[in-house]
């Protein structure tokens, strides 16, 4: 004992210099080595650990178990959820297309119907109009042939009378009808 | 005796307790072993009293231990090394806890005692043993006899593993013992040289002026204890899912 206190004295005076050693360090020298505590300090990590064995293993633990597990469950909740909200989204996205797409066609052909519907009917009326102008061009093509020849049957005829004018009064006789018309036959032949 | 540096690991007797021959106290020691338990034990089930979905900061905290140690042994010891989670948990948490504990000014430090860290590390050893001869009977001693070994150096090597498994309880019991008692032997030298220089008459003023160095020390020491605290109570643990790892798969 006594060399362990004399141990002790030097630590304590090597960290203070003037210090002297505590009484309690003549019990045991260094506390740690001291075996006279280990009973005491065994039976009481002994009851101290095994409590906190118990309360680890019957109530901290499994609690915070429950709650990661709570988490983990609705967080694979939320995610299911989500998946299937995005199948139907796209499901509906695919079915809007698809409506899309049959309108546009539907679309496309009724547009098509019309244009050719359209076309032959202004293509009809136009020939329409075009037999109605030529009927008329036919016909007044031939009222200008009738006048024409009418109009050329009168010359001979004014030919004569102002043949029969100009010689009147130029001889003062009118010349017979058979003379002048043989003369304005020949000039105008 | 204000700055004998191992007057911290004093053990005294709170409350006498003699068993016969035996000493049964309740000490200093035991105070924080159960201020230790306490401590935890609020940390713990306080902090998930809310239950919260979202966690609060402090149930954060929880479940990083939580996910952290239960990381540490899956790593290690794979699925199966959960059977052991609770008391690798409560190992962690009670070094941990004792660790930082001991960090407060006049607080005893448990794990400073070699017979504590000693007592975990046999608890470790024979949760190793027992359980190991228990699932895998004999064939629990294939540890010691590697594969791929040549016949001749059989001998050797198992001498050399049967030796190495029997210095484990030693080794991770004085790392951690060690690791803190001299920790705190130097942070508490350091700053007592503040006090005795700031004290010293025959210095001058010289004393006061140079007592900023200690002090700054000090400091620098007192962050790198709480770094080593929460070290050493991981490498505890590390070692022991390591340990817990060949008892449930010997062969190696």
């Amino acid at each position: 004992m006594a060399t362990t206190q004399a141990a002790s004295e030097t630590t304590g005076e090597h960290a203070a210099g003037t210090e002297v050693p505590s009484d309690a360090h003549a019990t045991g020298g260094f506390p740690p080595f001291n075996s006279e505590t280990f009973a005491s300090q065994i039976l009481w990590l002994a009851i101290t650990f095994g409590l906190l064995y118990w309360i680890m293993n019957k109530v901290a633990l499994p609690r915070i178990a429950g709650i990661l597990e709570d988490r983990r469950d609705r967080i694979a909740g939320d995610l299911a959820e989500a998946n299937r909200l995005k199948q139907e989204g796209d499901a509906a996205v695919a079915a809007y297309e698809q409506a899309l797409a049959e309108a546009r066609n539907r679309a496309h052909g009724i547009a098509h119907d019309t244009r050719e519907k359209l076309k032959a009917e202004t293509e009809a009326r136009r020939n329409e109009a075009e037999e109605g102008l030529s009927k008329k061009l036919a016909e007044a093509e031939a009222r200008i042939g009738e006048i024409k020849t009418e109009a050329l049957s009168h010359v001979s005829e004014i030919a004569t009378d102002t043949a029969t004018a100009l010689v009147e009064s130029l001889i003062g006789k009118a010349p017979t009808k058979t003379e002048l018309s043989k003369a304005v036959d020949g000039a105008m032949k | 005796m204000a700055q004998d540096p191992i007057h911290q690991f004093q053990i005294s007797k709170i409350i006498p307790i003699e068993v016969g021959s035996l000493d049964l106290s309740f000490t200093n020691s035991a105070l924080f072993m159960v201020a230790t338990v306490a401590v935890t034990s609020l940390f713990l089930i306080m902090g998930t009293s809310g239950r919260g979905l979202v966690p609060s900061r402090w149930q954060s905290m929880v479940e990083m231990s939580y996910e952290f140690v239960a990381s540490t042994l899956r790593s290690s010891a794979g699925n199966e090394g959960m059977r052991f989670f609770p008391f690798v948990f409560s190992l962690f948490m009670f070094v941990l806890i004792a660790n930082l504990l001991g960090m407060f000014p006049y607080f005893f430090t448990v794990t400073s005692h070699i017979i504590v860290t000693f007592a975990l590390a046999m608890l470790v050893i024979s949760t190793v043993v027992v359980y190991g001869f228990a699932k895998h009977g004999t064939k629990f001693l294939g540890l010691f006899v590697p594969h791929g070994v040549p016949g001749a150096l059989i001998p050797l090597v198992t001498l050399i593993e049967v030796i190495s498994f029997l210095s484990r309880p030693i080794s991770l019991s004085v790392r951690l013992f060690a690791n803190m008692l001299a920790g705190h032997i130097t942070l508490k030298v350091f700053t007592g040289f503040v006090v005795s220089l700031l004290a010293s008459e025959s210095l001058g003023l010289f004393g006061p002026v140079t007592s900023i160095l200690p002090l700054i020390m000090g400091v620098a020491l007192t962050g790198l204890e709480f770094l080593v605290a929460f070290l050493q109570a991981y490498v505890f643990t590390v070692l022991t899912c390591m340990y817990l790892n060949d008892a449930l798969h010997p062969s190696h």
